[in-house]
């Protein structure tokens, strides 16, 4: 049991709407072999909310998220996303990943395919778009991520921002309610982080559900409705970004802060 | 960067190279042409113009030697079996006349001389299949028809038989056909394949119904002999592997451990074994299994265990490559919402197959040889006909001349196929290219 763990996570965004949350992780818990990685993480995401979650490596975000769209199986513990609870039953399952788009640390873009058509092929084999359809929607999307010149090109001549960028159009074109983020600046080089962020922001802008694991402050300032700062597979405190960064209340979230800091 | 005042207290006669602005320059240039590269690589110092020398020695006068007795003194031709014109040059000079005299039966084997034309055919129809098939704008699903179409065909000029229906005489048979025909009309009516299938389906029906009254004469499996059966067994052998290996080596992976602990026998069970005992088993053992007066066809028994050993190998060269593929893949194609199928179908093979080229090359091509085999089994494949040829006492002591038209026959098909993985390689891996 977390005794340090408060449970304003679930009681913050109860009270910022009535709608039904957009994720809800209700006392999950997981392990990697015995290395107990979730301990009672619980937090409500509501429809149209930014949550960023930060936290020292190995505290446990990663697998958290992860574990919204089954990337990771959480063994105790509830996890309802839009409505459909996380279960053994593929179907469900199936209907969440549709719902859920995903922004990898390491992009994950499929090498052997041009950047149109890796993001036409979802819409075309999981929605049944026809092609033309989806390469419209594909070209849209890349115009917006503001590469389209790149779309016949193949993954690999791409820089990686690009490529990052790239993954966010392709994850955008299943049309997705919620986005999560993995870290999606950490391989990046200092001077592309920027361009990726912009889209980010951007896309947040557009009232997005989105929840982002990431080390960049400036961009949880920017746009985050409410940070989560994780250590040691728990919640340790949530709030709005001022809370977060001018008034840490716990000690391990004074450590990190001044830990990050001190970094930049 | 360096504070700007450590470069002035340097003492520093002339200009510091590339400091201000650093101006891209061309890369040296090569010295190019034969001459050059001759110098460079063959005459470099005095030692290696040594080595250059004796080894040019040595391979000129093994070359002309080789041309002496393969051209200078061969013999291309002797009237009827008379070979004392070959005897007397042996040693000296090469005995083609056997290969001349030879050449359609270590071809065709034991087949009717005056029915040579139909496996003649055959051998054209398999080099037409595995041209249409290396050629990408054919990458379709209707290959699997031609395929089909070729199959039926080979069959029908290799057996004939105006005395007995050959094709589909069991009732299964037939009901199988039917079956095929209904299946293939359902789909094309669910909109799930196009017209061709049925159509196909139907063709092929036909065709296995109307064999029989082309007016072939029927020829029994055992006297079919030579490259066709060199090229059934090959053919069909890794036709029909391949897609058994990619299924066991995604088995292997499964989460699923009825099906993974299968494939796994599967695979260690057949490879621990050595492909003669299989081709002994399936020879001899297998028949004593069949219920009383089923029988199996001899070629049949043996291209199945040809099958079954080649798919195991196989299967561990695909899993090398759905190995080689990092974890990424497989979440971005989960996340995406991906069926298992789908995921297999339009990420994880495409890729993993790419890499593994080379080893599936390798081992496509030592069975392509290792069809030899059957020989033991007792089938007429074309190694076996070669030496079947020289047995005749007047053609005794030619074996040169034959095993090497023999090998070359068999080089010719293996470096063609050397030759298009290379090019497919290139092409397929395009994308890593920047």
């Amino acid at each position: 049991m977390s005794e340090t763990a408060p449970a304003d996570g679930t009681v913050a965004s109860a009270a910022r709407t009535d709608a039904p949350p957009a994720i809800l992780l209700d006392r999950v818990n997981k392990w990697f072999g015995t290395l107990h990685v979730l301990r009672d993480v619980s937090l409500a995401v509501a429809p149209g909310e930014r949550v960023v979650v930060c936290g020292p490596s190995g505290s446990g975000k990663s697998t958290m998220i992860r574990c919204i769209n089954r990337l990771e199986k959480h063994q105790e513990g509830r996890i309802v996303v839009d409505g459909i609870e996380l279960t053994d039953d593929l179907r469900a399952l199936d209907a969440i990943r549709r719902e859920v788009g995903m922004v990898f640390q390491s992009f994950n873009l499929f090498p052997h395919l041009t950047v149109l058509e890796n993001c036409t092929l979802a819409p075309i084999w999981v929605r049944r778009m026809p092609r033309k359809e989806a390469e419209e929607l594909a070209m849209e999307l890349l115009t917006r991520v503001r590469i389209p010149e790149q779309a016949h090109k193949y993954p690999g001549q791409l820089s990686g921002g690009q490529q990052q960028r790239v993954a966010i159009a392709r994850a955008l074109c299943m049309r997705p309610k919620i986005m999560l983020f993995d870290e999606p600046t950490s391989a990046l080089d200092p001077e592309m982080i920027k361009e990726v962020l912009d889209v980010m922001v951007e896309l947040a802008e557009t009232g997005m559900t989105m929840m982002v694991v990431t080390h960049e402050m400036g961009f949880a300032r920017q746009v985050a409705d409410r940070v989560v700062f994780m250590d040691r597979g728990e919640i340790v405190e949530v709030g709005t970004p001022a809370e977060i960064f001018n008034d840490p209340k716990t000690d391990r979230l004074k450590l990190f802060l001044s830990q990050i800091l001190r970094g930049h | 960067m360096a504070p700007a005042d450590t470069t002035t207290r340097v003492p520093l006669d002339g200009p510091v190279a590339g400091v201000p602005e650093a101006v891209a320059r061309r890369p040296p240039v090569a010295a190019v042409g034969p001459i050059a590269w001759a110098r460079a690589n063959l005459f470099s110092s005095w030692i290696s113009t040594a080595v250059t020398l004796l080894l040019a020695y040595l391979i000129a006068r093994a070359a002309i030697a080789f041309a002496e007795w393969a051209v200078v003194n061969a013999i291309w031709q002797v009237p009827g079996n008379q070979t004392q014109a070959c005897r007397e040059v042996k040693g000296i000079g090469a005995c083609w006349a056997v290969v001349t005299e030879k050449h359609r039966f270590i071809l065709f084997g034991t087949y009717p001389y005056e029915e040579h034309w139909r496996p003649a055919l055959v051998i054209l129809i398999f080099v037409a299949l595995y041209a249409v098939s290396a050629m990408r704008r054919f990458w379709r699903q209707e290959l699997v028809l031609v395929w089909a179409g070729a199959l039926t065909l080979i069959g029908i000029l290799m057996w004939g038989g105006d005395s007995a229906p050959r094709l589909l005489p069991q009732p299964w048979e037939q009901l199988l056909a039917l079956a095929l025909l209904a299946g293939a009309g359902f789909a094309h009516v669910r909109g799930w394949i196009n017209v061709a299938w049925p159509a196909a389906a139907l063709v092929f029906a036909l065709l296995a119904w109307a064999g029989p009254v082309l007016g072939l004469s029927y020829v029994p499996q055992e006297r079919w002999g030579g490259l066709p059966i060199t090229l059934i067994l090959a053919t069909f052998g890794l036709a029909f592997a391949f897609p058994l290996a990619i299924l066991v080596a995604l088995g292997r992976r499964s989460g699923l451990p009825a099906i993974k602990t299968l494939c796994v026998l599967y695979v260690e069970l057949i490879r621990g074994v050595p492909l003669i005992s299989l081709l002994f088993m399936a020879s001899v053992m297998f028949p004593l299994f069949l219920p009383e007066g089923m029988n199996i066809d001899k070629l049949l028994r043996a291209q199945i265990a040809i099958i079954l050993f080649a798919g195991a190998y196989l299967a561990e060269v695909v899993r090398g490559g759905l190995q080689a593929l990092p974890r990424g893949q497989y979440e971005a194609a989960d996340a995406l919402g991906l069926t298992y199928w789908q995921k297999t179908g339009l990420i994880i093979l495409p890729q993993a197959l790419r890499l593994v080229i080379p080893p599936l090359v390798n081992t496509f091509i030592g069975f392509f040889k290792d069809t030899s085999l059957v020989l033991i089994i007792g089938i007429f494949d074309l190694l076996t006909a070669g030496k079947t040829a020289i047995v005749e006492p007047a053609w005794q002591g030619f074996g040169v001349e034959v095993y090497i038209f023999v090998g070359v026959i068999y080089f010719l098909f293996c470096f063609a196929m050397s030759k298009y993985s290379q090019n497919l390689e290139a092409e397929l891996n395009r994308h890593r290219r920047r």
